[in-house]
């Protein structure tokens, strides 16, 4: 263990006292919550003056801790994902103490270490914890200074620094950081207001330093929680019928058992576990006990396989609670022109390319976790519950995992090791889902659609916005035993429980269906579907890419009736700098005023969106090529441009942006969970096709706004709703058919486009 | 049963079931982290190691069948501390998100350029079709093996350059 004294204990403390701040009353700006809103509460505002994460942790000493050689170890409560949120961390810290970025060491979620900060998303990583850091170093460096001014005999305004973890007196006196700090207390409360560095200053902060984490994934250096090996480790598999809401029917235990390597047959309620010596005994194991016959309890059906027209049969069929979004009136000239459509998309997988995978330990009534959760602090919560242990008995720490672009099978996981691990004490359980228990079981991003109308008047002005949702609840991420498969399992089960909205501005079915641009009178409502025909959770942008799909799509029918240019359509209606800015600088790198035009085989389109109207700007053009034989789009290129404020690692941003673009054409243009009667239907690479290389951009371009200095937007998930737009847009463009119902795939446009 | 198998050069003598995929003696017996579960059914290439300079899943390839045979890993190419060429190349490009295909990337890429020094584009899309990504890396994962094959020319050029 870590000898740092627990910031946990007092921050205990604090939350049981009088300095809770109720969220209710904390003004509208800090309405942004922990993790965007998903998960549970998040941790409680205790300090509202302060920047992002501060306010739930305002001590130093929880984020910061400087050694005697002068190194830093910081400390927060998000994870790498793979998003570069690592190096980015780093090099704010190191901005803001001044020091080389190699001497800072960075901890991430662990609940016995650092501060927690919720989920690691909703983009929320550089809003919340790289304002927090950025902060906390900020008055770090002030305390060193004024330490070194007293001994010193000197104002503290004349205390500098240099980059070299060195501070200097004008007369040429030096002293280290570790010095300093060794006289020095760090368990202070953070001020609001201690001066962050100029940019004109920064060394570290904006530059395309190397991720920290690239080297180990390139080399076979231990990058995973799927590489950790701990002595006497033993190797699980667990046992479920092919999907979500399926059991099987008198598995073969009596023959598992007997099987040589195999430790323990785990069969508590309805869980069913073998655990084995070796990996590929329990392998064997499981695939023995899958021969059995399965069967879908009594429940609401699966969705409708196929077409929009089924997506929207689904969700209108489900009761309704509708949620006004946005309600505005004002005098507006008589509408010309009126269009109305409707859009859908279909139930989308995470598909991370490694199944989900945990090891846990149950030892002397301590439950240790090792998990890839966007929670690790919930995993703690739903693990004491699940396995009946105080939270402070449960040890939750955070190691890669691979990408999961949302809430994908990681927490079940962990609860179900969890479980097995308290059945098999002692020894660290390492378990890991198949392929297809992946597909199966994880919770999917959900199937959606909206209507919307619109009207145009004379002056070709928007004069009335309508925009409808259906959506089932984004946010089912687990905060107690009900919320993972293994506490429904459970005897007696923990109950799911019932799914709730999120609420503006972040929203989650209802995310992005508020416009940016101003629009005369507009209504956006949320038709909240509480039942869940399939299992679903948070995929990333939630809502975001089917409203913002919509949205820009509906741009591009109206610019297109009235024959006025995409572009010229969104500036008209854009009051907001920022986005004029971007969708200016995506247009001129693109070259949009001299694109190809629709030609019934070539044409190109483009999207715009704010996440959240709250995070980082994003326009998306591209231009695509049909083949009107196969109805095949290939995307020729595609320009992106992107505001998130100050952009701590440009790189970082280009790398996150150009795959959110990829990965949004995977899912716009290809992508549908496909459903039998009783169960999922896709469970593997052939039943759930995804993008190859075949199939990705020409190239792909980002351009990454210069904000020096500028708060943090979250940047992660601003072009999934862009780019699936501006591929709609592009095809449109191109054959002058509109598709609506995604997957924008080549069969649908073949068949849209009619003999050749 | 005793399996001797030779990665990355040495020999290792190990007593497995010979039906035992080659992945699981890589990841469990050997402890190496390269080769990665994906799906166990050759369908997105994250296992990728090369067999007698092929590239191949290690997910479907039974040990028992590659005893004598020579077996290549991503620790083969290079390591952190001395990365070989093609591992210089991702890491100047930054390919990587999440990383978890990286391994299985570069051992498919290896292969090509190990038999076609000098591909264009369209060969390497092809030829890297196996293998998926899900963070949408593909665009670096492209930019890298250009640059490899830049790299790789500099060097001869370097080469000849040399009295």
């Amino acid at each position: 263990m870590n000898q740092i004294p627990s910031p946990l204990s007092r921050r205990g403390f604090l939350t049981g006292g009088a300095l809770v701040v109720s969220f209710a009353l904390a003004p509208r700006a800090f309405a942004q919550l922990a993790g965007g809103g998903e998960g549970g509460a998040g941790p409680a505002v205790v300090a509202p003056d302060l920047k992002g994460s501060l306010k739930s942790a305002p001590w130093l000493d929880a984020w910061i801790r400087i050694d005697a050689d002068g190194r830093a170890t910081v400390f927060t409560g998000k994870v790498e994902l793979g998003q570069g949120i690592r190096t980015a961390l780093i090099q704010v810290a190191a901005e803001e103490l001044d020091i080389p970025p190699t001497t800072v060491t960075l901890v991430t979620a662990d609940t016995g270490r650092t501060p927690d900060e919720g989920l690691t998303a909703g983009s929320h990583s550089m809003q919340d914890s790289g304002t927090a850091i950025q902060n906390a170093a900020a008055n770090v460096h002030l305390l060193l200074a004024a330490e070194a001014a007293r001994d010193w005999g000197i104002p503290a305004e004349q205390v500098t620094s240099g980059g070299d973890g060195r501070l200097r007196a004008p007369d040429g006196r030096t002293l280290s950081y570790g010095e300093v700090a060794a006289r020095l207390s760090l368990h202070v409360q953070a001020v609001p207001d201690a001066p962050l560095r100029k940019p004109a200053d920064y060394r570290t902060l904006g530059r395309a330093l190397p991720r920290v984490d690239i080297p180990a994934k390139l080399t076979g250096g231990a990058a995973y929680l799927h590489d950790m090996r701990l002595p006497g480790m033993l190797h699980a598999r667990v046992v479920r019928g092919p999907s979500v809401g399926t059991g099987l029917q008198s598995p073969d235990l009596d023959t598992v058992a007997r099987m040589p390597g195999v430790v323990k047959i785990v069969r508590q309620g309805g869980f069913l576990a073998v655990v084995a010596e070796r990996q590929w005994t329990a392998i064997q194991a499981l695939r023995h006990l899958q021969r059995a016959a399965y069967a879908r309890a009594a429940q609401p059906p699966l969705p409708a396989d196929g077409s929009g027209d089924a997506v929207a049969a689904t969700l209108k069929a489900l009761p309704a609670r509708d949620i006004a979004i946005m309600d505005t009136s004002e005098p507006a000239g008589p509408a010309v022109r009126s269009v109305k459509a409707r859009y859908t998309r279909p139930w989308i997988s995470h598909g991370s390319i490694g199944p989900s995978c945990a090891i846990a330990q149950y030892v002397d009534g301590t439950m240790t976790v090792w998990t890839h959760s966007q929670g690790t602090f919930d995993v703690r919560r739903v693990v004491a519950e699940l396995v009946g242990l105080p939270p402070e008995k449960v040890h939750a720490i955070h190691a890669e995992g691979a990408g999961c672009y949302g809430q994908n099978g990681a927490d079940d996981v962990a609860a179900d090791a969890a479980v097995i691990a308290r059945a098999v004490p002692e020894r660290p359980i390492r378990l890991q889902w198949m392929r297809e228990q992946e597909f199966g079981w994880e919770p999917l991003g959900p199937g959606m659609m909206t209507e919307l109308e619109a009207e145009l008047g004379a002056d070709n002005r928007i004069v009335s916005w309508r925009h409808a949702v259906w959506s089932n609840p984004h946010n089912n991420r687990p905060v107690g035993a009900g919320g993972v498969l293994a506490g429904n399992e459970a005897d007696p089960p923990f109950p799911a429980p019932e799914g709730k909205p999120i609420p503006m501005p972040e929203g989650d079915g209802s995310r992005n269906s508020n416009p940016l641009y101003s629009f005369a009178n507009t209504h956006v409502v949320y038709h909240f579907l509480k039942d869940m025909p399939a299992r679903v959770s948070a995929l990333r942008s939630l809502g975001a890419h089917l409203n913002v799909f919509s949205i820009e799509s509906m741009l591009d029918e109206l610019a297109a009736a009235a024959g006025i240019d995409p572009l010229a359509i969104r500036l008209d209606h854009m009051r907001d700098e920022r986005a004029r800015e971007v969708m200016q600088a995506a247009a001129d790198r693109f070259g949009w005023p001299t694109r190809t035009r629709g030609d019934g085989r070539r044409g190109c389109g483009m999207a715009f969106a704010r996440y959240k109207n709250l995070g980082a700007y994003c326009a998306v053009a591209m231009e695509v090529e049909i083949d009107r034989e196969t109805g095949r789009t290939m995307v020729r290129r595609a320009v992106a441009a992107v505001d998130c404020g100050q952009p701590a690692n440009p790189d970082g941003v280009r790398n996150q942006i150009e795959g959110a673009l990829v990965q949004s054409l995977s899912w716009t243009g290809r992508e549908a969970v496909r459903f039998a009667a009783d169960r999922r239907a896709s469970f593997d690479w052939s039943s759930y096709p995804i993008l190859r290389f075949d199939d990705v951009p020409g190239s792909v371009e980002v351009v990454v706004m210069d904000r020096p200095g500028a708060p943090f937007l979250g940047t992660a998930e601003a072009a999934q709703g862009p780019s699936a737009a501006a591929l709609a847009n592009a095809i449109a463009d191109a054959t002058g058919v509109r598709l609506r119902d995604m997957p924008l795939s080549p069969d649908r446009l073949k068949a849209a486009l009619g003999p050749v | 049963m005793t399996v001797t198998i030779t990665v990355n050069g040495a020999d290792h003598a190990l007593d497995v079931d010979p039906a035992t995929p080659l992945l699981y003696v890589l990841r469990d017996d050997l402890e190496l982290n390269g080769a990665k579960y994906g799906c166990g059914l050759g369908q997105c290439g994250a296992c990728t190691v090369h067999i007698d300079g092929k590239p191949a899943f290690s997910c479907l390839t039974p040990v028992g069948a590659v005893a004598g045979r020579r077996i290549r890993t991503v620790e083969g190419l290079g390591s952190a501390e001395a990365p070989g060429l093609l591992q210089r190349a991702f890491e100047t490009e930054q390919a990587a998100q999440c990383g978890y295909c990286i391994a299985g990337m570069l051992m498919r890429a290896q292969a090509l350029l190990d038999r076609n020094p000098d591909p264009d584009d369209a060969q390497i899309r092809a030829h890297m079709q196996t293998n998926l990504c899900r963070c949408g890396t593909h665009m670096r994962i492209l930019r890298a093996i250009r640059r490899a094959v830049a790299m790789r020319k500099g060097v001869q050029a370097a080469q000849e350059m040399r009295p």
